[in-house]
């Protein structure tokens, strides 16, 4: 008779194959067939739905959503929105992380206990009194209010990424700087900065993905505007419509999807580390 | 005579200067309009009254009476227990599961890996309409794949091998899961990958099965990683809109509390009962939260003692 380690052992090695292609298939799969239903004509898909194949493949489908669905200024409307949120987020973030890492100063430990009430809160309720304010203030449909939204709602967690980083730094190669001449803004510039690009580069990055995927605000901002609708508020909006085939809308969402696909896997390994790095302290 | 400066004063100075810039936008952004909401909750407030309804308006509890005494909350709220409760789990147990598959080194790793985490990093949107797509009853592709067509996200109950199942909420709690299960991955897998190989190694030595290793050796190390991901995963779960509001706009059985909040703040302009529900919603998630802390805490303390 096997001993049961043999018999463990021995389904391991049928079992963890198939979890592993189990896993790959079902989040493989979405995206292979949202790329394959882009490609096609709408009459294809009502005639025969169950192919994943496309038997005429054509572009028109992105011509269509791009031009016609207004695709394009969406997209230079999410592009605008979430240039101005990283270097906004960038430019108010190294500062603060920088003041947590090195300095000391009054209230400090409680800024991390703020930060973390920031990151946990809910956006649902923060959303009223914002809907509320900005309606009175006639900033709905206006892109600088979802602007700030997003600063808000990204710095705290950038802090907390870039404090991390700032803190590998040597504290000895900043009081060189300083003991050349430095005063503690040119350190942070000519010294900390170039020491953390990996991790600046990782933070703009977050801070574009969120701008770029939100969705909540950006319905209750500009919901009314379509000329200033984002990307992911362009695509759920037009999902409701009859008129617009699933094949064009399918095109809007690989136009959606794919920006912040590329930009991830570009950068894969510097966001994954940033974010997982309190982690591994377990 | 100017008194000079110490340094250490200096330093706490720069510090405030530097972090400001953080704090005023938190506070303007997150701080105060959280205190709006909480007065808004206690007010008669519609878009058409809201500029007079001042710091001193009238405050009133009717709001929340109006709110607590409509079915429709109690089966929202849990509604959203539920969903919350099933879908982190769920995804923290599937994430478990590809964390454990991918520890050990083989080929198309890398491949596999990427895969699995685009569904967290994809826009929400974009998944929701794709899987609308997929479910579709009439041209969906999963549909073409079963005997009888499901409307996944339009149908509230279905029959399922003789038992009533809630399909909707079911197939909602399916995309939470699915969508987010790489987000628990990330994070066990990071902690598992910086687990001391000894204690694996010296347990095979001592002629550990796998399942004894998983059970003794390597659950042990990952429970404070589970706990921190339970937290985090129900804290945004339980506050989530996107998912729900996307897929199914709150119908056939899935209305979620901040689905309702929503409604009430747009469709039915109704500024306070909105405001009413997020505050009771923010409340319960503490009240869970605090009931946790107290639980785990406690057990952590007895495993030490």
């Amino acid at each position: 008779m096997p001993s049961r380690d043999r018999v463990e052992r021995g389904a391991l090695r049928v079992l963890r194959p198939l979890v592993i292609a189990v896993l790959f298939l079902v989040t493989a799969f979405p995206f292979v067939y949202m790329v394959m239903l882009s490609v096609r004509d709408i009459q294809e898909l009502i005639l025969d739905p169950g192919s994943l194949w496309p038997s005429a493949f054509t572009l028109d489908t992105y011509v269509d959503v791009l031009t016609r669905q207004g695709f394009l200024t969406f997209l230079r409307n999410s592009l605008v929105v979430s240039a101005v949120s990283v270097a906004a987020t960038l430019l108010i973030s190294i500062p603060g992380a920088y003041a947590v890492a090195r300095l000391r100063f009054f209230g400090r430990r409680q800024v991390h206990f703020l930060f973390l009430a920031v990151y946990l809160f809910p956006a649902i309720v923060l959303a009223i009194p914002l809907f509320v304010l900005f309606t009175m203030l006639g900033l709905r449909g206006s892109l600088v209010g979802l602007i700030l939204v997003y600063i808000a709602q990204t710095v705290p967690v950038t802090v907390y990424m870039l404090r991390n980083y700032f803190e590998t730094v040597p504290q000895s190669v900043e009081e060189a700087a300083a003991i050349d001449g430095c005063t503690r803004l040119s350190t942070i510039w000519r010294v900390v900065l170039p020491l953390s690009k990996p991790a600046l580069m990782a933070t703009g990055l977050y801070a574009f993905m969120i701008a770029w995927n939100e969705f909540l605000f950006a319905l209750l901002f500009l919901v009314e505007r379509r000329e200033s609708w984002t990307v992911s508020l362009g695509l759920s909006q037009l999902a409701g419509s009859i008129e617009i085939p699933t094949t064009v809308l399918m095109a809007g969402s690989v136009v959606l999807t794919l920006p912040i696909v590329i930009i991830f896997f570009a950068s894969e390994r510097l966001l994954t580390e940033g974010l997982t790095a309190g982690a591994e302290k377990g | 005579m100017r008194r000079v400066r110490t340094l250490r004063e200096q330093e706490g100075r720069a510090g405030l200067a530097l972090i400001s810039p953080t704090l005023v936008i938190t506070i303007v952004v997150v701080v105060l309009p959280l205190l709006w909401a909480i007065m808004l909750a206690f007010q008669d407030v519609r878009l058409i009254n809201i500029r007079r309804a001042g710091l001193f308006g009238r405050y009133t509890l009717e709001n929340f009476s109006y709110v607590l005494a409509e079915p429709g909350f109690w089966s929202a709220l849990v509604n959203t227990l539920v969903y919350t409760v099933a879908g982190t789990a769920l995804s923290i147990a599937i994430g478990l599961v590809a964390a454990l598959a991918l520890r050990d080194k083989f080929r198309g790793r890398t491949l596999v890996r990427a895969s699995i985490l685009v569904p967290y990093v994809a826009p929400v949107v974009a998944v929701a309409f794709l899987w609308e797509t997929m479910l579709n009853p009439q041209y969906g592709i999963v549909n073409t794949w079963l005997s009888q067509p499901i409307a996944f996200l339009s149908q509230a109950k279905g029959t399922f091998l003789g038992i009533e199942v809630p399909v909707a909420l079911l197939t909602v709690i399916a995309f939470e899961a699915w969508r987010y299960f790489p987000f628990a991955f990330l994070f066990i897998l990071a902690r598992l990958q910086a687990l001391p190989a000894e204690l694996d190694e010296a347990a095979v030595v001592d002629g550990a099965t796998p399942t004894q290793r998983f059970r003794y050796v390597i659950m042990p190390q990952l429970w404070r990683i589970i706990a921190l991901l339970s937290v985090l995963r129900f804290v945004f779960t339980f506050t989530k809109f996107d998912d729900v509001y996307l897929l199914t706009g709150g119908g056939a059985g899935t209305e979620v509390v901040s689905v309702r909040v929503y409604n009430f703040l747009t469709a039915r302009d109704d500024i306070g009962a909105s405001a009413a529900q997020a505050i009771v919603l923010a409340v319960v998630l503490v009240v869970f939260l605090v009931v946790y802390l107290r639980f785990f805490g406690g057990g952590e303390r007895a495993e030490q003692g």
